[in-house]
Formats: structure tokens, C-alpha cells, sequence
């Protein structure tokens, strides 16, 4: 069993939903679809309060090279094009529609699965782009612009991020074992783009064994090879899994493509895998409905633009004890202020729980153990980096490695003293950003 | 759902259940073989002894925080593990009011003066020991003999060693006897076995690492065997100098300590060594019979010179890093 090579640490799994069945949400009374879903600029709206639209019809345009395009979800008409409430916590540009019951498909999209060789490498991205795909495990980077390295990067490692190593989330490990077979064809497709030099790895954590199963069925006769890895957190993030697949290490400053890797997530091959066999862009995603304080946890199909209230009403209801609801993972989630906010293309899973620490802060003084080093994954001094951080020492904290902290959270995990040790990075993250963009400025 | 109101905190949302205080009480928990095995020794005086050192540090230690107007910290467990240790570092029959002298100096001017737990530089059980050992020295030195019912009291085995020789310090304690911690000392020296099972506990909850431990026992155990090696006459065997005096105690629950001990492998690796080394030199040829308490508190004063070593380290690596790029 593979793993990555420093820290590391192993979360209550808590993976609730790990067999529930993945259910398909109806189309609610109204859809928000946010022209924010993604890493970069957001998208500009291309339609108006009125305007007539057609399931997967493009109503946002991509605005700039890192940017995506965004489609209605389902036909009906544009209500209003306003600020909305956006699940990363702030407001965002957002077409609301009001559906019309007829879910119909604009013309030419949605086709009957169509053998993905017959098309050349540029009809492929360009297909990739139009659909609006980006990486749909968290950080939603656009995928054409992932998938067109520079030409001076020679590719040689695909790894298909199965890995799902966040507690609670299941939305990857039921899209494996339910559609195994688009999941190998999105992976085959990627792999196709640099034809002849690249092998394809599909790494998934041993707590998941039905999905190896399932992957291994089809991926065995294409050359894809299935790696076990071990159930340890932060397996899925980037780094980390290219070193346990490969032995490589990233340093700071680097991107995957510098070590001739590409990591793309279990949904993303899926939504590429649509996106060029049945011309179908990407309007919904699998969110894992979980947490202690929800009657009923469930893996669900939702449009794009679904608020998180429908998912509640979908689901049950939610017990009087919960004080949070957590968008993404609990390692590395956000917390919601408001559950009007809607499912966007990187919304993971939706977590309701009562976390009795929020009601009052429990940060005590560091007493030196030397946990959070022991399991920082990429060898930093997190204690050290809260610290100067706290200490507002911007030009010092720069070269104890600030940069190079991937934000995972296993640190302040670990912490006895409650320490907000990946909030501190964050905060001087930001602040280190916005201080050299008003110096090249 | 209405009724429903949204919290917004940090991320991670999960923590893991261990805290300051269940740090400090498994320390405790870990000490408690050691304590028991004081009482089974030297009786009913040694129970009053620990009670009085627990007690009055955490008094003090509530003490300061009301004078400081800090919240409150007396029970999170550090004060405690600091009472149960400077019970340990001392002989069952020191007065009282010693000890309640010296818990003061460990809580108020050890550890509060720096700022409280995670601050101090110094461990603050080891200061209120020194401390006690220079200023009442008489009292500090004469150990009641194991099982004594008049409190008969005697040199420990390094104090005979110091003073007598090597004969007489080998005939006064067999080193099975040593081990199990049939001999003379203080509370918490006595039983290397008990030390043992404690510290067992401690590395089973990852608490501590071997790092420190051993590299401090074992430098100890080397230096002290090249002289056994030379002149047997003269010197002592490193089998002696483990079981008798606080080595293993000193080792495993006092060097180890986190906030006085360095944070990187390689600074407890040069902090254990120089724990071993000067142990080794105070007791071979220091006027003191023991130096695991000096060795610990002159080591405990590079600490923040190691942590910077690591730091600069680190900063001049990535510089050179960005300047390559």
C-alpha cells in the first residue's frame, strides 16, 4: 500500500454515506446559478431577466484565459441576474432561473455516447472548454487550461485523484463504484492528449474496497493501473498524492506539470468523459449530504444553482442542535452563513453538524509539543508560521515557507491547545498576496 | 429550519480530543507508579509530602493568575504535574514548608514570571529543586533510609560515591536493588522499574519520543563507561550511574518536558547529548553528587538558541532556493 512520504494524520473516517446509492435531486422551484465556480475570473453573464433558456444553453461566457463557462440547468426562464450569496462566503454574480417542468436540452447537446477516438486533440480540449469543466474536487481550476501544459512540459504521470480523503465525503467514492466505466473513459481521454508517453494511475484509499473492485474491472485492459493507497490524511491533496504514486516531490513554487505530472479528480473525468462523448456540459455534480444533525444522509445528483435549502428540504430536516453547516469537507470546508447559497461546480459535500467549539474560542498558549510539525505533510513549522503570522511578520514568514503550506489543517487537528494554526497561514497568505499585488501595481 | 442559526468558525471543523489538560494528566498518570512506589519506601511522610507540592502549586498557580488577571489555569493539569515532580525530586522527610517554598519558586518565579506554561524557559520543578538543594542543603542531602520507621537518614549512593569512594558506594546498594528502588534518595529517584512503566505509557500515548531519553542516557552511559573502562578503582560502572540518582527520571519526565525542551530532531538530539555529557561531568567530578537537575536547567537555556539555529536554517535555505530560481 502506497502513502506519501512526511506526516500525516488519520481523522475520525466518519464516511456515513460510503453505501448509499446516489439519488437523483428533482429540479427545484428556482435555480442560482453563480457565475463563480471557479478558480479565476468569474464568467460573464450572457443573458437577461427574460431571455428564454434551454437545458445546457451557455448563459455565462468564460472571461479570460483562466476562467470557465457556465449553463442553465434546466430550461425556463431567466428571473433576474443579481449578487447572490455564493457558498466561498462572499457575493457573486448569479442568474437565477425559474424553471419551466420541461428539462429540455438545447439543441445538439446531450447525444447518444459517441466514440471519443474520432476526435483530434484540439476538438477535445476545446470540447473540455466549452463545457464548462473544472476541477471538481475543490480548488476548480479551469481543466482546458490544465490540460494544455506548456509544450515544453513533457507529461509522463496521470493520476486520477480517488483518494476522497476528507471525513464524511462519499461523492467520489459512489461516482467510482456506480459509473466505473465513464470514470475509466474520462481518464482514457485525458490520458489521449499526450498519447504514447504518459501512464495512467487511478490512486483510491484501501477504506474504499467496492471501488477498487469496480475500477479494477475496467481499467485493468487499458493499461491503467489501480494503486492502493493508505487511508491517512491529506492523501487526495495534490502533492501528497503525486508523491505516494510516484515518489516525486513538489517543492514550493512548483506546479505538478514541473515534475510531469497531472492530477485530475474522479468527477472531472466523468464531467470530460460527457462532455465529449454526449456533448453535454457540466449542469450537475454528486454532493454528499452528511453530519450528525440531518435526518436522512444521502449521496445527491444536484443541479447547479440548487440552493443548500432544497438539499435540507430533499433530505429531511435538521435537528435543533446544528450550528454549523459546512460546505465542502471538514478539514478543509468553509463553514455557511447562509443556506440560501447554491451548489456550484466544486461543492463536494454539505455537512451539518453541531460543533460545540465555534460557541467559544478554546485557543490556549502553544506549550512547544512538536505535534503539528510531526505531521505537517509538506516538513513546515506550522507552530512557527502561526506565530509570526500572529506577530504580523510578513517579510520574515515568507521564508519560513508560508508558500509552501497547502492549507490541509492537519496541524491545527492535531493541536492540544486548540491553536487556529491553518487560519493564522491563511490570514497571512491573504495578506502577503494583496501587499505584492499594490507593489507590481 | 428557520430557527436554525449558522455559525461561521476556521476550518478544520474536526479536532483531534487531546488537549493541554490531557497531556498534563498522563504525565501525571505516567508519575504515578513512581509516586506509589515512594509511598510503598518511605511511608505515610512521602503522601503528605506529594499532597503538600501538588496543593500548593496549584494554589499558587491561581495565586498568580488572579494577580496577573489571567483566566483561570490552575487545573489544566501543568501545576499539577510541576507538584508531583518537585515532590519527586526531593527527600520524604524536607519540612513543609520547604516544599511550599519551593513550589512557589517553581509556579511564581519560574514559570509566570516568563509568562506562564508554554513561556518558560526553564523546567520549573527542576528550578524549585536547585533552588532548594542551594539553600537548604543539609536538608535537601540527608535521604531517609527505605522502610525506616524513625525516619533514619543517610547519604544516597551518589553522595557516597562523592564522598567515600567507590567501596563504600558499592557496598551501600546492590544494583538489583538499585532497579527496583530498594536504596536511598528521593521520592521519585528511587524505582527505576516504576520510571520505566510510566515512561512506557507516555511513548504508548506518543507524548514523548525516545529521542531525547535516549540519547541523554546513553551519552551518560558511554561517558561514564570509558572511565570505568580506564580505572575501575576510581570510577563507578554506567550500569551504577543509571539506576542510582534522577537519571531515568530526569531523562524521561523532566528533559522531555515540552515547553522547555527543543522542538526539532535535531535539537533534541544535541539537547540530550549535552544532558548526558554534563550529568556525566557534575557527577564524576562536580562538586554536586548529582547533575541531572544543572544539566537539565543549563541545557534548558540553549533551547532558544536551538530553535533559532533551525529557524536560520531554514531561512537561509529557502533564500538560497528563491535566489536560484
Amino acid at each position: 500500500m502506497k502513502t506519501f512520504a512526511i506526516g500525516g494524520i488519520h481523522p475520525p473516517e466518519r464516511k456515513l454515506t460510503e453505501s448509499s446509492a446516489i439519488e437523483v435531486m428533482p429540479v427545484p422551484a428556482e435555480l442560482a446559478i453563480s457565475m463563480n465556480q471557479h478558480l479565476g475570473k468569474p464568467a460573464k453573464p450572457v443573458v437577461k431577466a427574460g431571455d428564454e433558456v434551454k437545458k445546457g444553453q451557455l448563459i455565462g461566457e468564460a472571461d479570460g484565459f483562466i476562467s470557465a463557462n457556465v449553463h442553465a440547468s434546466t430550461s425556463g426562464k431567466v428571473k433576474s441576474v443579481k449578487p447572490h450569496a455564493h457558498p466561498g462566503g462572499q457575493y457573486a454574480m448569479t442568474v437565477f432561473i425559474t424553471p419551466d417542468g420541461k428539462d429540455e436540452w438545447a439543441g445538439g447537446l446531450d447525444n447518444a455516447p459517441v466514440d471519443w477516438k474520432s476526435f483530434s486533440r484540439e476538438e477535445i480540449v476545446a470540447k473540455v472548454k466549452d463545457a464548462g469543466i473544472v476541477g471538481m474536487g475543490g480548488a476548480g481550476f479551469p481543466t482546458n487550461v490544465k490540460l494544455s501544459p506548456p509544450p515544453d512540459k513533457n507529461i509522463d504521470t496521470i493520476i486520477l485523484n480517488g483518494a476522497e480523503c476528507e471525513p464524511f465525503l462519499t461523492a467520489d467514492h459512489r461516482l467510482m463504484v456506480e459509473s466505473p466505466a465513464e470514470v475509466v473513459g474520462g481518464l482514457e481521454i485525458i490520458a489521449s492528449l499526450f498519447a504514447g508517453q504518459a501512464k495512467a494511475w487511478i490512486g483510491i484509499e484501501s477504506n474504499k474496497q467496492d471501488a477498487i473492485d469496480a475500477l479494477k474491472k475496467h481499467a485493468s485492459q487499458k493499461g491503467i493501473e489501480i494503486v492502493v493507497l493508505k487511508t491517512k490524511y491529506p492523501q487526495g491533496a495534490e502533492k501528497q498524492l503525486i508523491n505516494a504514486i510516484t515518489g516525486r516531490t513538489i517543492g514550493e513554487g512548483e506546479l505538478p506539470f514541473d515534475k510531469g505530472c497531472l492530477v485530475q479528480n474522479i468527477g472531472t473525468a466523468v464531467a470530460v468523459y460527457d462532455a465529449v462523448c454526449r456533448n453535454r456540459p457540466l449542469i450537475e455534480r454528486i454532493v454528499t449530504v452528511s453530519g450528525m444533525e440531518i435526518s436522512s444522509r444521502k449521496n445527491v445528483l444536484a443541479r447547479i444553482g440548487t440552493a443548500f435549502r432544497d438539499i435540507v428540504d430533499f433530505c429531511g430536516n435538521l435537528s435543533e442542535k446544528t450550528n454549523q453547516v459546512i460546505c465542502g469537507g471538514p478539514m478543509m470546508g468553509k463553514a455557511l452563513f447562509t443556506l440560501d447559497a447554491p451548489v456550484v461546480k466544486t461543492t463536494s459535500g454539505l455537512l451539518f453538524m453541531n460543533n460545540a467549539a465555534v460557541e467559544k474560542s478554546r485557543e490556549r498558549t502553544c506549550i512547544r509539543c512538536g505535534k503539528c510539525v510531526s505531521v505537517c505533510p509538506q516538513s513546515l513549522e506550522p507552530w512557527l508560521l502561526g506565530n509570526t503570522a500572529e506577530l504580523r511578520k510578513f517579510d520574515e514568514i515568507l521564508d519560513f515557507g508560508l508558500m509552501n503550506c497547502t492549507e490541509c489543517g492537519s496541524c491545527t487537528f492535531v493541536c492540544p491547545s486548540k491553536r487556529e494554526l491553518v487560519h493564522w497561514i491563511k490570514y497571512a497568505k491573504a495578506l502577503v498576496n494583496s501587499r505584492q499585488k499594490r507593489k507590481s501595481a | 429550519m428557520e430557527s436554525v442559526k449558522l455559525k461561521v468558525s476556521y476550518a478544520p471543523f474536526v479536532r483531534s480530543k487531546d488537549s493541554i489538560e490531557s497531556v498534563m494528566y498522563n504525565v501525571a498518570l505516567a508519575l504515578a507508579p513512581a509516586t506509589i512506589m515512594s509511598v510503598y519506601l518511605f511511608g505515610m511522610s512521602a503522601l503528605i509530602l506529594t499532597v503538600a507540592a501538588i496543593a500548593s502549586c496549584i494554589g499558587f498557580e491561581w495565586l498568580m493568575d488572579k494577580v496577573r488577571k489571567k483566566p483561570a489555569s490552575c487545573l489544566d493539569g501543568s501545576a499539577l504535574v510541576t507538584g508531583l515532580l518537585i515532590a519527586l525530586n526531593v527527600p520524604a522527610n524536607l519540612p513543609l514548608w520547604m516544599v511550599v517554598i519551593g513550589s512557589f519558586i517553581a509556579i511564581a518565579a519560574s514559570k509566570h514570571v516568563f509568562g506562564g506554561l508554554g513561556y518558560n524557559v526553564f523546567n520549573p520543578a527542576l528550578v524549585a529543586r536547585v533552588f532548594l538543594l542551594i539553600s537548604f542543603p543539609a536538608a535537601m542531602t540527608s535521604w531517609p533510609v527505605p522502610f525506616s520507621v524513625d525516619m533514619q537518614t543517610a547519604a544516597s549512593p551518589l553522595g557516597i560515591l562523592k564522598t567515600d569512594g567507590i567501596g563504600a558506594a558499592m557496598a551501600s546498594v546492590s544494583l538489583q536493588n538499585g532497579f527496583f528502588g530498594i536504596m536511598n534518595g528521593s521520592l521519585g529517584e528511587t524505582s527505576t522499574l516504576a520510571l520505566l512503566a510510566g515512561a512506557a505509557w507516555l511513548l504508548f500515548k506518543r507524548y514523548i519520543t525516545l529521542t531525547i531519553p535516549l540519547t541523554m542516557i546513553g551519552s551518560v552511559f558511554i561517558f561514564t563507561g570509558i572511565f570505568y573502562l580506564i580505572d575501575p578503582g576510581t570510577y563507578a560502572s554506567p550500569v551504577f550511574h543509571m539506576v542510582t540518582g534522577g537519571l531515568v527520571l530526569g531523562a524521561f519526565f523532566m528533559a522531555t518536558d515540552m515547553v522547555t525542551s527543543p522542538i526539532s530532531m535535531r535539537g533534541q538530539i544535541i539537547f540530550g547529548l549535552g544532558c548526558g555529557l554534563l550529568t556525566a561531568v557534575i557527577r564524576l567530578w562536580g562538586g554536586y553528587p548529582e547533575g541531572v537537575s544543572f544539566a537539565i536547567l543549563i541545557m534548558n537555556g540553549f533551547v532558544p538558541l536551538l530553535d533559532r539555529w533551525d529557524q536560520s536554517d531554514r531561512k537561509a535555505k529557502h533564500q538560497k532556493k528563491s535566489e536560484t530560481k
